[in-house]
């Protein structure tokens, strides 16, 4: 007999309607990951009732964990989908949607907060112009390959699914965006502004909303050392806001 | 318009206004090629609407890997912008026209030193300058590189510079928004273009003065491949229905090296031959270096389509795959972990992850993958299509590569493309008699309905094919037939395969019907434009009797100048794609004998 993966999936017809449950049965094959076998589950959309349903919908890209658009809850813990082997998960396995970003159906959701959020924190090198201005700055090649670890950041949101602070009620920002400030005040150049980017995090929703769970570093699939991140920024905010204070 | 933040709050009255006293500029994809272009448009102070499927920082450059081409000589070898062409344009067997690769080569020092100015943190020499390595089809160690993650950080840089123009004002995000056709007004001109809004449905007309296609390739029409999901080619192919050409389509290359899924065919960059990697198979109980002992002076490093067909003809003609599979060894185990590490850490992850072994440890499984689109629309040296007012860049325009294209010079055609298209763009609305804003409303009305309608008439589709099951099977003879090596009977076989599947295409039966993210009705159509390129590609082929490039015949196996030294320019026509041809640019290198031995 042929073997077979049960995986049950919540999902939601739209972003008021209430979630449910439906589950599948797909024939195994090797090598199989979350995504191939959401692929299969629409090629012949039937749950094990037996009942003929909508195919799932569901957010994917590159498929080799570098976009970070197949970001969701994979048997309880946050993930991309396509680096979810069937081999390594329990079955049945369940699906779900991000919990802290809005539902736009099934388990596609809503994260442009993220990168709204990379527009509060100045999120990019001030250059002159996109014209031929020769070479950029020298630079070190440990200190460079220290804030490249940074540079991987997909905005997967997985660091925020995981963090207490981080939910719609509130304005945490989450611990990406000190990834990003750290990857921009180090730079060479960027660092000209990074009073700018120290103040958006030291504001309403920043550093200091920050719990200490650590569940970020934890939840993050490139392993972005972002408790490093959160600890240097808060050495860097307390001499600007002492120097704020002596010097205005 | 979404939030506007940043220091400089600029309210939407203003931003309004500064909308409607500049020409209007779209550009529709957010990888590197669209990016690149906005940036240069919006630093001439002029606002652009961006249109993308996905937020553009989930865009397909950010699967490329290995870096980005351009002569710096750091290494003191005496590499040049004008060797960098050469190679080029020997890579691509001499089937590009000469110039724009000519302006890239050169153009690409000073577009290395660009993204180093915008934060890339490229891998650097012991003296803190950029580093380059090596890449296949040169002896010169030419591409920059950030780890194994070039195309995302470049990606990065480029959406990182968009989001503070987004701040300030000038770029207008339309995310989660598909290109559904141009629209084209009773004297053939580009005014705009229809877009649909992937939520909530909504079919919607924009008046442009001009469109910038930058939308990438088209491996999706072959079920599986290196490509993101989101690589239909479907908005190339929608304009190519509309009138636009589409040039090469019959060129589509191969990488050796990937990891075989039942999803995708995941990439391992030629960087990890760059870095040193071997190819080889066992032969009587030894590592057999077929690469090396058929190629000396090049090795592992030979064009991606020479190397492509020597893992074919080792597979399938000497039958030595790897336990008898569809498979070959690529080894790093050779080299300092540490090492690897530094510089291949992306692909090292990749492998690790979905093939569950240690390359720095045990050799690479691997094999070839459908990966790059050289053809693609026609366009001219200011990167405008036949069809004035719409223009493309980056992979869906068919310039720079010819037959083939060299490793690491993907991202850099692509950003170049973009460089050249904003400012045209530009250029030619500032230079338009007559504004979008004043071409008549029948114009966008007609296409509005036209697009409404064939949304209506999908949902309503109630036939009998499942349409994911209907679309493998153009993926599997699409692979079968129209790959590596070419018969021009199984070509003949394919296009009638294609012209079933597009006949029963008409029988589809859609199973979700409701007007919310409703992504199956989206698929429906893109498959309709996959099948149109699909033949474009086969016939192509089917009529190009000689091998160039990644165009391969045993049939034809030489290259035949005297006949084909020509661009294949399809047109579309009820009864299918309309072949013809014009010479290629030659003005600055002859063609010559392509040997890499």
């Amino acid at each position: 007999m042929q073997q077979l993966i049960r995986i049950k999936i919540r999902r939601q017809d739209s972003p008021r309607s209430p979630s449910y449950w439906d589950e599948f049965e797909i024939p195994y094959k090797p090598q199989m990951n979350v995504i191939s076998s959401l692929m299969a589950i629409c090629r012949e959309p039937v749950n094990v009732r037996g009942e003929k349903v909508t195919p799932v919908v569901w957010e994917c890209n590159c498929l080799e964990e570098v976009c970070g658009a197949c970001t969701m809850v994979i048997n309880g813990h946050v993930r991309q989908a396509c680096s979810a082997l069937i081999d390594q998960l329990d079955q049945p396995i369940t699906l779900e949607p991000m919990t802290k970003f809005p539902v736009v159906r099934d388990l596609m959701v809503d994260r442009s907060k993220m990168f709204d959020t990379l527009k509060k924190v100045h999120a990019w090198v001030e250059i002159d112009g996109s014209h031929n201005m020769g070479p950029g700055p020298r630079q070190d090649p440990n200190q460079s390959l220290k804030a490249y670890q940074y540079s991987r950041c997909m905005t997967c949101g997985c660091c925020c699914e995981a963090c207490p602070q981080f939910n719609s009620h509130s304005t945490f920002m989450g611990a990406f965006a000190f990834g990003q400030v750290n990857l921009f005040n180090s730079h060479p150049t960027g660092k000209f502004n990074a009073h700018e980017r120290l103040d958006a995090v030291m504001g309403m929703g920043g550093l200091t909303d920050c719990g200490n769970a650590q569940n970020c570093f934890r939840a993050c699939p490139k392993s972005i050392p972002l408790t490093d991140a959160i600890a240097e920024l808060g050495m860097d905010s307390t001499k600007r806001a002492i120097k704020k204070i002596f010097i205005g | 318009m979404g939030s506007v933040c940043g220091d400089e709050r600029v309210g939407v009255d203003d931003i309004e206004g500064v909308f409607m006293t500049q020409p209007k500029i779209a550009i529709v994809g957010g990888g590197l090629a669209g990016l690149m272009a906005a940036i240069k448009v919006c630093e001439e102070g002029c606002p652009v609407e961006i249109f993308s499927i996905v937020p553009v920082r989930r865009s397909h450059s950010v699967c490329a890997q290995g870096g980005i081409n351009a002569s710096v000589n750091t290494k003191g070898e005496g590499d040049s912008p004008q060797v960098h062409f050469y190679e080029t344009v020997k890579g691509g067997d001499f089937l590009a026209n000469q110039e724009l690769p000519k302006q890239m080569c050169e153009a690409a020092p000073h577009i290395v030193h660009l993204f180093d100015r915008m934060g890339v943190r490229f891998n650097r020499t012991p003296e803190g300058n950029l580093d380059f390595r090596r890449f296949g089809g040169t002896l010169f160690h030419r591409t920059a590189f950030a780890g194994s993650t070039t195309g995302q950080q470049l990606l990065y840089a480029l959406d990182e510079q968009v989001r503070k123009f987004e701040a300030q004002g000038l770029v207008k995000k339309y995310e989660g928004w598909l290109f559904l056709s141009a629209v084209i007004d009773d004297e053939g001109v580009c005014r705009g273009m229809i877009a649909q809004n992937l939520k909530t449905m909504e079919v919607r007309s924009f008046r442009e003065d001009a469109v910038i296609l930058a939308t990438g390739g088209l491996g999706m029409i072959y079920g599986k491949s290196t490509n993101s999901v989101i690589c239909t080619g479907d908005a190339a192919a929608s304009v190519y229905q509309q009138g636009a050409v589409y040039a090469n389509g019959e060129f589509v290359q191969i990488h050796p090296t990937s990891i075989p899924g039942e999803d995708k065919y995941r990439l391992i960059s030629e960087a990890a031959r760059g870095e040193g990697g071997r190819v080889w198979v066992p032969r009587d109980g030894k590592p057999w270096y077929f690469l090396e002992e058929w190629y000396p002076k090049y090795g592992n490093l030979v064009p991606r389509d020479i190397a492509s067909r020597a893992l074919w003809k080792v597979v399938h003609e000497l039958k030595l795959g790897v336990d008898g599979e569809e498979k070959v060894y690529l080894d790093l185990s050779h080299i300092d972990a540490r090492e690897l590490d530094r510089k291949l850490e992306g692909i090292l992850e990749i492998y690790e992850k979905f093939a569950g072994d240690d390359p720095r440890k045990v050799p690479m499984k691997v094999y070839p993958s459908i990966h790059y689109t050289m053809g693609g629309l026609w366009i001219d040296n200011a990167h405008m299509t036949n069809i004035p007012g719409l223009l493309a860049a980056g992979e869906c325009d068919y310039q720079y590569h010819g037959a083939n294209r060299l490793g690491a010079n993907s991202l850099l055609s692509s950003v170049y493309g973009g460089m050249v298209a904003g400012p045209s763009a530009l250029k030619y609305a500032k230079g338009l008699k007559k504004n979008a804003d004043s071409s008549p409303g029948v114009v966008f009305d007609r296409e509005l309905q036209r697009q409404t309608e064939l949304h209506e008439k999908i949902k309503a589709m109630d036939g009998s094919e499942n349409p994911m099951k209907l679309y493998d099977e153009l993926g599997d003879v699409m692979t079968k037939n129209v790959a590596i090596v070419r018969h021009n009977k199984d070509l003949e076989a394919t296009d009638k395969k294609i012209l079933e599947i597009m006949d029963r295409w008409k029988n589809i039966g859609v199973r979700d019907r409701s007007d919310w993210a409703n992504e199956e009705l989206i698929f429906v159509r893109q498959f309709w434009h996959m099948l149109e390129l699909a033949r474009v590609i086969t016939l192509g082929a089917l009529a190009r009797n000689e091998s160039r490039g990644s165009h391969y015949k045993p049939e034809f196996p030489n290259r035949d100048d005297a006949n084909w030294l020509k661009t294949t320019k399809a047109a579309w026509t009820k009864s299918g794609p309309k072949l013809g041809y014009e010479p290629v640019d030659l003005k600055y290198l002859k063609p010559e004998l392509r040997n890499y031995a």
